[in-house]
């Protein structure tokens, strides 16, 4: 089980990295949770300013891009 | 490269449209077409190149360096920083709180957050492809200086207790800075190129398209008579006017440039379109979240008088 954050105040970036990280988990047949998180408090604590961020199981990936879906699947195979 | 287009846009306009030489409806659109494909050509280019470098320079880079900065020196790198550091403006809100949090002071977190819209790299791509690299210089070193400025003045002002007092209380986690590959960043200078052409190139082409009708149409005794370097009035008008209008007004530059070929002001041209990227009205209601009104209404003031100076200045010494 994977649990995945899109950390961002909902600009259209943080909508097209939120439908990458879907397509990703769909195409390798994960099971995951995704929230998007847009309380910049929140956002804080994870040490991001730039936003999207991507935090999968806790630990931030990436920040202030929008990587490729092929990206985000090597994150979630390297997770563990 | 410039004369392979106009050979190009005399090309389609005379021999494919087969419209005679030296009418008028001939000559606003081979402008039309010359200008377009120019700018576009040169927008991809220069954009892509600017955001390798700017990969090198995030935010998170730019807060770290200039933690422990004080006054003057601090302003003056986080000006440099703000134009190197790329944040889209919906990252604002997390940036004010790091570099607050870090104890960065408010004045010098002024100058990155003043300095990074003024100097917009859309802005400075177009001034240089339409005005030359001189106008190009100008805007960029002015937009630096209105910064360093800017955060002085607010540093000054002993504004601490204007920050919305939840920012005080946000506990920052490690700051995360991400080693970029090669690879990496040649994807992200790409997806810029496309991000920005995406969104902006439709409205390149209107203003190209109008500022082509005025280049072929309108007279240029009625518009230097109103916009000219001898009305008083209008820098401040091109200011207060470039407020509500957003960063898809880089389309409003082409239509500048024909004007100014009427003789309208390089400096009411330069100050408008510097009021169109730092004081578009998303940008203050952004700012609102982190900053108490009277804040913002201060940094409004410094940074619409300093805009408005500059265009004096330019519209003086150019």
């Amino acid at each position: 089980m994977f649990e995945i954050k899109i950390l961002g105040t909902g600009c259209a970036k943080c909508v097209k990295l939120a439908d990458y990280a879907k397509e990703a988990v769909v195409e390798l047949g994960l099971q995951a949770s995704l929230e998007k998180v847009t309380d910049p408090e929140e956002i804080m604590a994870y040490g991001v300013m730039q936003t999207p961020g991507l935090v999968i199981n806790g630990m931030v990936k990436v920040s202030g891009r929008v990587p490729k879906v092929e990206e985000i699947k090597e994150f979630l195979q390297n997770v563990e | 490269m410039d004369r392979l287009l106009l050979w190009f846009a005399d090309l389609v306009v005379y021999k494919l449209f087969n419209i005679t030489e030296g009418t008028r409806l001939g000559e606003s659109l081979d402008f039309f077409i010359y200008d377009s494909v120019k700018i576009i050509i040169l927008l991809s280019v220069m954009i892509f190149a600017i955001s390798v470098l700017r990969s090198f320079f995030p935010p998170e880079k730019a807060q770290q360096l200039l933690n422990g900065k004080r006054l003057f020196m601090g302003n003056f790198l986080a000006s440099v920083l703000g134009v190197l550091s790329p944040f889209c403006s919906c990252s604002t809100v997390p940036i004010f709180i790091g570099f607050i949090e870090s104890g960065i002071p408010l004045g010098v977190t002024f100058s990155f957050l003043i300095t990074s819209p003024i100097v917009n790299e859309i802005a400075l791509v177009m001034l240089f492809t339409l005005f030359g690299l001189k106008i190009a210089v100008l805007y960029l070193i002015s937009g630096m200086i209105i910064g360093v400025v800017g955060g002085i003045i607010i540093g000054n002002l002993k504004l601490e207790r204007e920050v919305e007092d939840y920012v005080y209380q946000i506990k920052m986690g490690e700051i995360h800075v991400e080693k970029l590959n090669w690879k990496q960043r040649l994807e992200f200078a790409w997806e810029a190129v496309h991000d920005i052409v995406n969104r902006i190139w439709i409205y390149v082409l209107i203003g190209i398209g109008i500022g082509a009708v005025i280049h072929g149409y309108a007279p240029a005794e009625v518009l230097s008579q109103y916009a000219g370097e001898d009305n008083p009035f209008a820098v401040f008008v091109a200011v207060v006017l470039g407020i509500p209008l957003y960063s898809n007004a880089v389309g409003v530059i082409p239509i500048i440039q024909a004007l100014i070929g009427k003789g309208v002001g390089v400096g009411t041209a330069l100050s408008f379109m510097m009021a169109v990227v730092a004081l578009s009205l998303p940008e203050i209601i952004i700012l609102r979240k982190v900053i108490k009104p009277k804040l913002v209404i201060i940094f409004v003031g410094i940074v619409g008088v300093s805009i408005i100076f500059t265009g004096y200045l330019f519209n003086i010494i150019l």
